[in-house]
């Protein structure tokens, strides 16, 4: 279908500071027991999309990561990893592998997408419009933990998401306007040539970006070499090119059709626009079509190009992993309303355990749960909402509720967790209380310590 | 009120009849009318109109196929000897007058293996008296087998007609449980019979006898071998490809028999065929069963979520078929001329895989691509024409060729086809058309044809002072977009809805109406409310002109628009545009109860239609079927 991919993996994130390390890189970060970069291969594998390029930052994250590629999708999918310097932002990176990009259009997705909306739709919208640039955009999550979370969980659920103001035309097909949630502070500009072509826009702000997107290549190609400060294609190139999409500059000549007939006859110059306006005629009316706009209803020099939106269906889940919360949600929802997500879940039952778990006596593990192979429980447990990873040992009475356990964890008896994220071989001793906690990789949490809503991590030697 | 109104629309009988009459009037039309009309003018040499009543004689001419000639002495003396014409019974809806001797059926085919013909009578008799249903299926296999001789003919190759045997052989066999009781059991004893016959043939080696080992020796030496050469999935698109390619030449030859989507075991297993997932519509109007009618919200998202997984699908031609089915590109010359580019694009990234010759494979291409866009949404007759056009050509490239070449002979001539069939073609008409204007005119329209709007815009680019008037429907108002163009551009307009058509009409001088197609018999089948506006022309003695290309003519014939139409989604009715408040239907529309039709064309009988302005000038609709037949053979299959 003549499209390439590009999964832009990303770094070690800020906003997941104590989860993520230089040894465990957000794209591997577990999420229900899989890097949460399996979800976005596994869903473009599932298109029939083999030929991807992984953009990582940073060489040591790239080796981490094409090793569990290539040790996870060995046989099945074609990658190629490509490692980018730090810093350049999502835009620099599309730059940096610029010059392998050979397709006529690009989908870009971000790697910490979770989602089961297929791809093939929005690459079908972008084709459909012949657009520059197709977003697509998915309702806001409901974050937070569900109803019965704990009283920290609701404090977190009442900050405001990062919101998108998205304009819209009234068929909801294009975008109009888009500003992310930085700019929202100030004020808004709308532009009136817009708004004047459209007739009608509508502004919403329950919508999210959610970092897949179609580029026409030849357009994002020209657009980043002659743009050279911009960083970041969410903030950046995108709400340049809706901005521009009527006065559409002479650098975005992307069109074939311009230049075919630029050395042909005047005879067939003739004859295109006489096609072209049977074409126009016959097909709906959108106001990118300059006789919608010009009076004399001539095919004019003006040039536009489209940028269309995917508003993904309500149904459809829809996730971006870039705060703790989101970790939390997302834990949560694989296991429980979006397990679908795993592609071989054989659960009859709500709660999905691994292998060979031991389990002690009267340990009790509730719905939307997961328990990872070769994890001991001791005695008397509780486990609600939770995921736990491979070989970890918990001892007896201890309760763990809304919380992600990963690999190698070392729980004593008695202890307490709750919506808390405790990652890999940390040593937890006995009677430990935590409550909206992380604990970094590798932390010893000593006997009878009781934390709430702190962040706890090794030091960096 | 007005006296020549009330006189008139009582007086025609005929009025009465539109759309859903069976029986074709059997009277003579009143002449006296047309000669009233204005546009008969002494001007024009008087045209050979009325000397035969539209009915039944009018299909004569077309009826009786031109004979062709068979290479394979055998076969044709084996045809000759068991097909008498059928007799043609004018009560059939769709009558398919392919250019092929029409009765050929199985006996004929078993004929070729060396069975004395004799032995075949009995058969032939007891499948004769099939149903009236069932007579798809009979065009079905007579079409196959007329294909067959059509490349005995054109090939007049041994390899040839190994093929075609082998086809033949495959061929057969679907067939055979389409068929209704009798004729499995004519099947049946025919083979029965052939055994028996292959038994004596054993001792007294015949002529014919030889043939058959012959030929059936190297389907099975090159069967195996075609199959092997590529990897598991270009094999199978090749053997779709192979299986396809009979089907084709069928459809080149005559139009194929549409599906009867009543009938439950052929639609399952078209929809295990079918890329676009489809759910049929719950309550379909009982009268328009046999057309395929699907729950339209679906298509497009699921559409769109395969849109990676459907590999051979070339993406211009993918974009086509998602532009069809979301309705961004509608009418007969915008559908055709998006079609036939796309097809450019896809002839261009084309590159013959190995070990594959050039003309079968692209003409296999070419038709999973067309059998997607039907899914996307029925094929409009000009686009039937359009793919039978670029079929023939392909077909006809000789051998020698380059497959650059070759390209860029197919891209040319999709090009020539575009230029001279569709934009020269309305140049021509509106040359025609505008001398049919004069000063003071009130010229009615109906929708919106491309072809319409070009004359009115070139008459009143010459000064003539004339007004329109904008006939519109629910629910597509195509009307308001060719309204705004022509108020644009300072024409002077009126612009109603169809229900006030009558009203209208006497103020009005001329009706141009655009044209989906012009069949055979001077039907015009065009937008749904057409009919309507031509009929009452025809009472006010409105002259009705229609425009209509040469290339949107076929050779089919249709006596009502209940047999071949199409159905839109029932949604656009039950729904009001930009008027939410209007939902009286909520709820309602999965009720077992309420049907709702949304048909989206009709059929005009030619005894409205005052002149046909086509690019080979202006005609009466009875002269339809001489252009189909005189330039239609010269056009497309030379």
């Amino acid at each position: 279908m003549d499209f390439q991919v590009v999964v832009l993996a990303g770094d070690t994130s800020k906003n997941l500071a104590p989860l993520v390390s230089k040894e465990l890189p957000k794209p591997l970060l577990p999420v229900a027991n899989r890097p949460v970069l399996y979800y976005v291969l596994h869903q473009l594998e599932q298109s029939n999309l083999k030929d991807l390029i992984v953009v990582v930052e940073g060489k040591e994250t790239a080796v981490l990561v094409g090793d569990w590629i290539f040790g996870t999708f060995v046989d099945r999918l074609h990658v190629e990893i490509a490692a980018v310097p730090e810093v350049i932002g999502t835009a620099g990176a599309i730059r940096a592998i610029s010059h392998h990009l050979t397709a006529k259009d690009i989908l870009v997705v971000s790697g910490d997408l979770v989602s089961d909306v297929p791809p093939g739709a929005v690459a079908a919208t972008h084709r459909r419009h012949d657009a520059v640039a197709t977003a697509m955009l998915c309702s806001v999550p409901v974050s937070g933990p569900s109803e019965s979370g704990s009283a920290g969980g609701k404090d977190k659920a009442k900050k405001p998401g990062r919101y998108n103001i998205i304009g819209l035309d009234p068929g909801k097909q294009f975008l109009l306007h888009i500003a992310t949630g930085a700019e929202i502070e100030k004020d808004t500009r709308l532009q009136k040539r817009i708004i004047r072509a459209v007739g009608q826009m509508e502004i919403r702000s329950d919508l999210m970006d959610a970092h897949m997107y179609a580029f026409k290549r030849s357009v994002l190609q020209e657009v980043l070499d002659q743009k050279d400060t911009f960083q970041s294609l969410k903030q950046d190139v995108l709400p340049y090119l809706v901005r521009s999409q009527l006065k559409s500059e002479a650098l975005l000549n992307g069109f074939p059709k311009a230049e075919e007939t630029g050395n042909g006859k005047v005879s067939s110059q003739n004859k295109q626009v006489f096609v072209s306006q049977i074409l126009a005629n016959a097909s709906t009316t959108s106001f990118h079509q300059p006789s919608s706009v010009d009076p004399d209803g001539y095919v004019s020099t003006r040039k536009t190009h489209t940028c269309c939106a995917y508003i993904a269906s309500s149904s459809k889940y829809c996730v971006r992993l870039n705060s703790i919360q989101a970790f939390m949600d997302i834990n949560r929802d694989v296991t429980g309303e979006a397990n679908h997500l795993l592609s071989d879940t054989s659960s009859d039952h709500n709660n999905i355990i691994g292998p060979s778990p031991k389990l002690g006596t009267k340990t009790t593990v509730g719905p939307n749960c997961m328990l990872g192979e070769g994890s001991e429980m001791g005695d008397k447990c509780q486990v609600k909402r939770s995921v736990i990873g491979r070989h970890c040992r918990i001892g007896s009475h201890v309760k763990v509720v809304n919380s992600v356990v990963m690999n190698h964890v070392t729980i004593g008896d008695g202890c307490i967790i709750q919506g808390s994220v405790i990652c890999s071989n940390v040593q937890l001793q006995e009677r430990v209380v935590l409550k909206d906690c992380q604990v970094g990789a590798g932390f010893v949490v000593t006997a009878g310590s009781e934390y709430k809503r702190e962040s706890l991590a090794r030091k960096e030697k | 009120m007005d006296p020549r109104r009330t006189a008139r629309t009582v007086s025609d009988p005929k009025v009465r009849q539109v759309g859903f009459f069976t029986p074709p009037p059997d009277h003579a039309i009143s002449d006296p009318p047309r000669h009233h009309d204005p546009i008969q003018s002494p001007s024009q040499s008087s045209p050979p109109v009325n000397d035969r009543s539209p009915s039944d004689s009018s299909l004569s001419p077309v009826m009786i196929p031109p004979p062709r000639h068979h290479s394979d002495a055998l076969l044709r003396t084996a045809l000759q000897a068991t097909s008498p014409t059928k007799p043609f019974s004018p009560s059939t809806r769709t009558v398919m007058i392919p250019p092929e001797n029409k009765d050929l059926r199985s006996p004929g085919r078993k004929v070729v293996y060396g069975k004395s013909p004799s032995s075949f009578s009995g058969v032939k008799a007891s499948s004769v008296p099939a149903s009236e249903l069932t007579t798809v299926s009979v065009v079905n296999l007579a079409l196959g087998i007329s294909v067959e001789g059509k490349i005995l003919t054109a090939e007049e190759a041994g390899g040839a007609s190994v093929e075609v045997q082998n086809d033949r052989r495959a061929s057969s066999k679907p067939l055979k449980e389409k068929t209704s009781k009798a004729e499995r059991r004519a099947l049946q004893e025919a083979q029965r019979a052939a055994k028996a016959a292959a038994k004596g043939s054993k001792a007294s080696s015949s002529a014919s006898k030889v043939v058959t080992s012959e030929n059936t020796k190297p389907i099975k030496a090159t069967k195996p071998s075609s199959q092997k050469n590529d990897g598991s999935q270009v094999a199978a698109s090749d053997k779709k490809g192979g299986d396809r390619a009979p089907e084709k030449d069928r459809k080149k030859d005559a139009p194929h028999p549409r599906m009867q989507y009543d009938d439950t075991s052929r639609v399952e297993k078209a929809k295990k065929r079918a890329v676009v997932k489809q759910t049929e519509a719950r309550n379909r109007v009982e009268l328009f069963r046999h057309l395929p009618q699907y729950e339209h919200g679906t298509q497009l998202p699921d559409l769109e979520t395969k849109f990676f997984e459907l590999d051979p699908m070339h993406p211009a031609l993918y974009k086509v078929g998602l532009q069809y089915l979301s309705g961004d590109i509608y009418g007969g010359n915008a559908r055709c001329i998006a079609m036939l580019q796309a097809f450019k694009e896809a002839i261009k990234d084309y590159s013959t895989p190995p070990e594959k010759t050039l003309i079968r494979d692209l003409t296999a291409r070419i038709s999973s691509y067309v059998s997607f866009l039907i899914e996307c949404r029925p094929l409009s007759i000009s686009m039937g024409n359009a793919i039978k056009f670029l079929k023939s050509r392909i077909a006809k490239l000789p051998l020698a060729l380059s497959e650059s070449e070759a390209k860029t002979t197919l891209m040319l001539d999709i090009d020539r086809f575009i230029n001279e069939k569709i934009i020269l073609a309305d140049k021509v008409i509106v040359e025609h058309a505008v001398t049919k204007i004069s000063d003071g005119d009130v010229l009615l329209t109906y929708g919106a044809s491309s072809a319409v709007e070009m004359i009115l815009l070139h008459a009143h680019e010459l000064g003539k002072e004339f007004r329109v008037v904008v006939v519109d429907s629910h629910p597509k108002l195509e009307g308001q977009l060719l309204l705004r163009r022509l108020v644009r551009k300072g024409l002077s307009c009126t612009y109603t809805h169809v229900n006030a058509v009558s009203y209208i009409m006497h103020e009005v001088t001329r009706v141009f109406l655009g044209a989906s197609s012009v069949l055979s018999n001077g039907t015009v089948y065009s937008r749904v409310g057409t009919a309507c506006v031509a009929m009452v022309a025809h009472a006010f003695r409105v002259p009705v002109l229609v425009c209509c290309e040469a290339y949107k003519f076929h050779e089919r014939v249709q006596l009502d628009s209940i047999c071949s139409n199409e159905l839109g989604n029932p949604d656009a009715i039950s729904k009001v545009h930009g008027r939410e408040e209007i939902n009286y239907l909520d709820g309602l529309v999965n009720c077992e109860n309420l049907q709702l039709l949304n048909l989206i064309y009709d059929a005009t009988p030619s005894d409205y239609v005052s002149m046909v302005i086509t690019d080979y000038g202006m005609v009466p609709p009875t002269s339809v079927p001489v252009i189909v037949r005189e330039y239609r053979r010269e056009h497309l299959w030379s």
